[in-house]
């Protein structure tokens, strides 16, 4: 067990979704001959990544980076096709659902629709009972309804309210008692995703600080999966920013805004609109998004990068240190801006 | 000169099977050509029904119970469906959050395209074909005669959202209604398409009114701004001045709990409780239990939209407001 | 008691109460079951014993016609039996028939659907397979062969004690399919949900998710395609009594009575096929009626508020 591993540590993960379909599906005609054709979706392609405790890890990206299939994949939702999962130095990818069952009490998830996230029909103290049932099978039901209780006042639900159903509630309390499931378990580690998008502005704030309590209190770990680059700012101490399933650059949050090193984080900087300052112009990116099923060659990002050359179509860039702590996988970070 | 729009005392009801429900009680604003209006509101504050209530697309069982819509000078309220034919999609077009949403999967672009302008317009299929091909160049659509023979599902979000923007220009419209028209899209992607409306309000000479929750995007975007809670206005006037000044309760507190790194770490300024939904909308203002200002006038007198000392500004608001 | 209060303010109920279709039916079809359950009690004439009846009393008309008999409101068959006893007897069977065929229909076909939908993958496209074989393969060979072989094995005594649940095995193995396919589809949209995937976070195991979380979320289109099903049950049932495969003459049901009328019709003795059938007709006429207004109120699009 390696001090420095810090809480999470991933490396070189990948996965890759075929969705080529029945045989059927993947037969085309290809200049007169019947061909065999599969199609992989290349979601996370050799990702490496190290959360110390007790901090807020945000990975933030557009949509196709990959970035709710890492989440999906550090829990093991899905195995990984390749690479290596470690929690507090244990390896946990690829551990039989019985070996796993230890770490699903310290890692959790929330996600981002609080529609979907709650069985419509279960009440919400059945919703919130079942973690705590599964994991102490002799536990009594004076103290499950203890937990629950508890639970509730402290995401801000009324406990009275338990036995409703969720469709009588609104989005930012399902979300509450989404949150309220997670820590039912009294996790180390919780993994967000995208858990303030769907709501209004004046209840992400209350998410926000509640989920910003709630790590106090209990000293949790996040991993904070947004593109609001506003929630990064306020709540994350590093950021990783995702493109097409590869990590582009990655620093703690202050040095990434302050100084944006890979071109993709400089030109997503410049699009999000800010409230009261009008910009007055932004990087504007050749193209459209391709997908992850056409990875380009080499670098990722090389077709719509305005600084791109001849070496970055034809390798892919590894991550290295560009200044203190501050990683960016670029060939050309201090290269000047191109003319025209 | 008049307005080009000008909604007067708008109410619009729901008659459910448990009762009626009043989702737009009393607003009034105006646009005129070229300029940007945004209608700002959280979920259930009334700005999508407002901007189908101005092109009377309300379906049962929603309907226009009070007010007027004055486009162009002509009552809109009171048309015939003839004469509403002539005008949505010609003079008024609307733009929605999902691309899918106008866009018919199982036909090409241009087959779509084609029959918009025929519909409106007495013109032969090649000069049809031929407006199609200059509104796609119009959004900065590459290859637009290729693109003419496409199906939607061949091009990206960002992308199609262009193809809405080309369909809603056909007929030359002059006023464009974007019910949250990036909100589905990437952040890069967004970017590009506020651009290409902004542009296209000066050139074509249009009026825009952006519906959205996105404080954000408004601030960037819109001249004046329109912000609704429950169905009411509660503050409207110039966007510098109401991003900057807020005068309301409401706007102060939104604008206050967006996060933004003012104080990274510190705990964001929040609303508390969230807004009523139509059910059960508190009487006198509606903003009062959540307003940390509430005082017993709050309760029981709904506040008059008044003008503040500031320039164009106008306030719901007891305590804040003059009067 | 919460659920109750729960309802009475439910839309279902306020639905139910503006729809004259769907109370009409309704009534009707609580009638009959009543009818069908107190057939012992109500009937005038216990029809399966055979002392009630003598055959000197066969193809009596009904009691307005003339010949009639104050004792056989609406005649006799030609085994000299009371037929309106013998139609409410018949009516019982129908209906147990017909949900008992549904009941198997639907325990088969839901255990596959849901299982065949979670898993996915290679066991997904095999059952499916299955079912589509045995979708292929009509009922009526099946009922032919079975009831064949059976009364050739065991004797017309033995098949006539056997002949309900030997139908219902036959009318619901026939149909599991249409439940499969029903839950499994269901099922492919609930399984990529957030809240599945909470589920699989917290470590629950596969087989608790599927019965605990995501078979209930699939119940609405069963129910709603179950009347339908009874419906197709009973007329199924109808149709082998009428071809001679079903019920035997000793225990009719419905089909088996028009049947035994059949030949009768145009040597003036009509009533016994026209009255079993005009109440098949009715039975299946409410249920399917019934099913119309469940599977609109139960429809998400079309819910008001």
């Amino acid at each position: 067990m390696n001090g420095t591993d810090g809480l999470l540590r991933i490396k070189d993960l990948v996965k890759h979704f075929d969705i080529s379909g029945g045989l059927l599906d993947q037969l085309r005609m290809e200049q007169g001959r019947i061909v065999r054709q599969r199609t992989t979706v290349k979601a996370l392609n050799r990702v490496s990544l190290t959360l110390p405790p007790q901090e807020t890890f945000s990975v933030v990206g557009e949509s196709g980076c990959g970035k709710s299939t890492l989440a999906r994949t550090i829990l093991g939702l899905y195995p990984p096709d390749e690479g290596e999962i470690y929690y507090r130095g244990d390896r946990i990818d690829h551990l039989s659902p019985k070996d796993m069952l230890p770490y699903r009490t310290k890692m959790q998830m929330i996600f981002q629709d609080p529609y979907a996230s709650l069985n419509p029909r279960m009440t919400v103290k059945k919703t919130l009972e079942e973690p705590v049932y599964f994991h102490n099978k002799a536990i009594s039901s004076a103290e499950v309804k203890d937990r629950v209780a508890t639970v509730m006042d402290q995401v801000g639900v009324d406990p009275k309210w338990a036995n409703r159903y969720p469709h009588e509630f609104s989005g930012g309390q399902r979300q509450r008692i989404s949150i309220a499931r997670a820590l039912m378990v009294d996790p180390e580690f919780i993994v967000a995703d995208e858990p303030v998008s769907a709501l209004d502005v004046s209840i992400q704030a209350q998410i926000l600080n509640l989920l910003m309590d709630a790590q106090e209190k209990r000293g949790l770990t996040y991993m904070f999966i947004t593109h609001d680059l506003g929630v990064v700012k306020h709540i994350s101490a590093r950021v990783a920013v995702m493109y097409l399933g590869t990590l582009c650059e990655l620093a703690p949050t202050a040095d990434l805004f302050r100084s944006p090193m890979h071109p993709y984080t400089r030109a997503l900087l410049s699009a999000i609109p800010e409230v009261g300052k009008r910009k007055s112009k932004h990087i504007k990116l050749k193209g459209e998004v391709p997908t992850p099923i056409n990875l380009p060659s080499g670098c990722v990002f090389h077709g719509r990068c305005l600084y791109a050359r001849d070496r970055c179509k034809a390798h892919i860039p590894p991550l290295r240190e560009v200044g203190k702590g501050h990683f960016a996988a670029c060939f050309y970070v201090d290269a000047p801006a191109p003319s025209g | 000169m008049g307005h080009l729009l000008e909604v007067k005392d708008l109410e619009v009801k729901f008659a459910l099977w448990f009762g009626t429900l009043t989702a737009i009680d009393g607003i009034s604003f105006t646009l005129d050509r070229k300029e940007k209006l945004g209608l700002v509101g959280e979920s259930g504050a009334g700005k999508s029904v407002t901007g189908f209530a101005i092109i009377n697309l309300l379906s049962k069982p929603g309907y226009i119970s009070k007010g007027d819509i004055l486009f162009e000078g002509q009552e809109v309220t009171t048309l015939s469906d003839e004469a509403l034919r002539d005008l949505r999609g010609k003079r008024i077009s609307m733009i929605f959050q999902d691309p899918m949403m106008t866009l018919n999967p199982v036909l090409t672009i241009g087959t779509q395209m084609i029959e918009t302008l025929q519909a409106h317009e007495n013109i032969s299929t090649s000069e049809a074909r031929d407006l199609a091909v200059e509104k796609l160049r119009r959004v900065y659509m590459p290859s637009p005669e290729k693109r003419l023979g496409q199906y939607p599902h061949e091009f990206s979000g960002g992308m199609r959202q262009r193809i809405v923007v080309a369909i809603a220009l056909l007929a030359n419209p002059s006023l464009i209604i974007a019910d949250e028209p990036t909100t589905a899209l990437d952040v890069t992607i967004q970017a590009g398409i506020m651009d290409l409306l902004t542009e296209l309000c000066e050139t074509e000479d249009m009026g825009l009114i952006l519906i959205t929750h996105d404080l954000a995007v408004v601030s960037q975007v819109t001249e004046r701004i329109v912000v609704m809670y429950a169905g009411k206005i509660v503050e409207t006037g110039l966007t510098d001045v109401i991003i900057n000044h807020p005068g309301h309760p409401y706007t102060q507190g939104l604008l206050k709990s967006i996060p933004g790194g003012f104080q990274p770490g510190a705990r964001l300024n929040q609303i508390p409780g969230m807004m009523p939904t139509l059910t059960h909308i508190p009487p006198g203002c509606a903003f009062h239990p959540r307003c940390g200002l509430s005082r017993s006038v709050c309760e029981r007198e709904t506040p008059a939209l008044l003008r503040t000392g500031e320039r164009d500004q106008m306030i719901a608001c007891h305590i804040l407001g003059r009067g | 008691m919460k659920a109750w209060r729960r309802f009475k303010r439910s839309y279902v109920l306020y639905s139910f109460k503006r729809d004259p279709v769907a109370i009409f039916s309704f009534s009707v079809l609580a009638i009959l079951s009543l009818i069908s359950v107190l057939a012992p009690v109500i009937a005038p004439y216990n029809t399966y014993d055979t002392a009630t009846f003598d055959i000197l009393d066969a193809e009596t008309p009904p009691v307005w016609m003339g010949g009639g008999n104050e004792d056989f409101l609406l005649g006799t068959d030609i085994q000299g039996r009371d037929l309106l006893s013998t139609m409410i007897y018949g009516l019982r069977v129908s209906m147990l028939i017909g949900c008992g065929a549904v009941l198997l229909q639907a325990f088969v076909g839901i255990l596959i659907g849901l299982f065949s939908g979670y898993v996915g993958g290679k066991m997904d496209a095999f059952l499916m397979r299955i079912a589509d074989i045995q979708f292929s393969i009509p009922y009526l060979i099946v009922a032919i062969f079975t009831s064949a072989i059976f009364k050739l094995a065991f004797g017309v005594g033995r098949y006539e004690e056997l002949a309900v649940p030997l139908l219902i095995i036959i009318i619901g193995i026939s149909e599991w399919p249409k439940y499969a396919r029903t839950v499994r589809a269901s099922v492919l949209g609930e399984k990529n949900k957030e809240y599945v995937e909470a589920a699989r976070v917290i470590g629950i195991s596969r087989w608790l998710i599927m019965f605990r979380h995501v078979l209930p979320n699939t119940m609405t289109p069963v129910l709603v395609i179950s009347t339908i099903q009874v419906a197709e049950a009973v007329m199924s049932e109808a149709a082998l009594s009428f071809l001679g495969l079903g019920m035997p003459i000793t225990k009719p049901s419905l089909g088996a009575l028009i049947r035994s009328g059949f030949e009768y019709i145009f040597s003036g003795s009509w009533w016994i096929t026209f009255f079993p059938g005009v109440l098949l007709v009715i039975l299946i006429l409410v249920i399917l009626l019934l099913g119309d207004w469940l599977r609109d109120v139960l429809n998400p699009k079309l819910y008001k508020g």
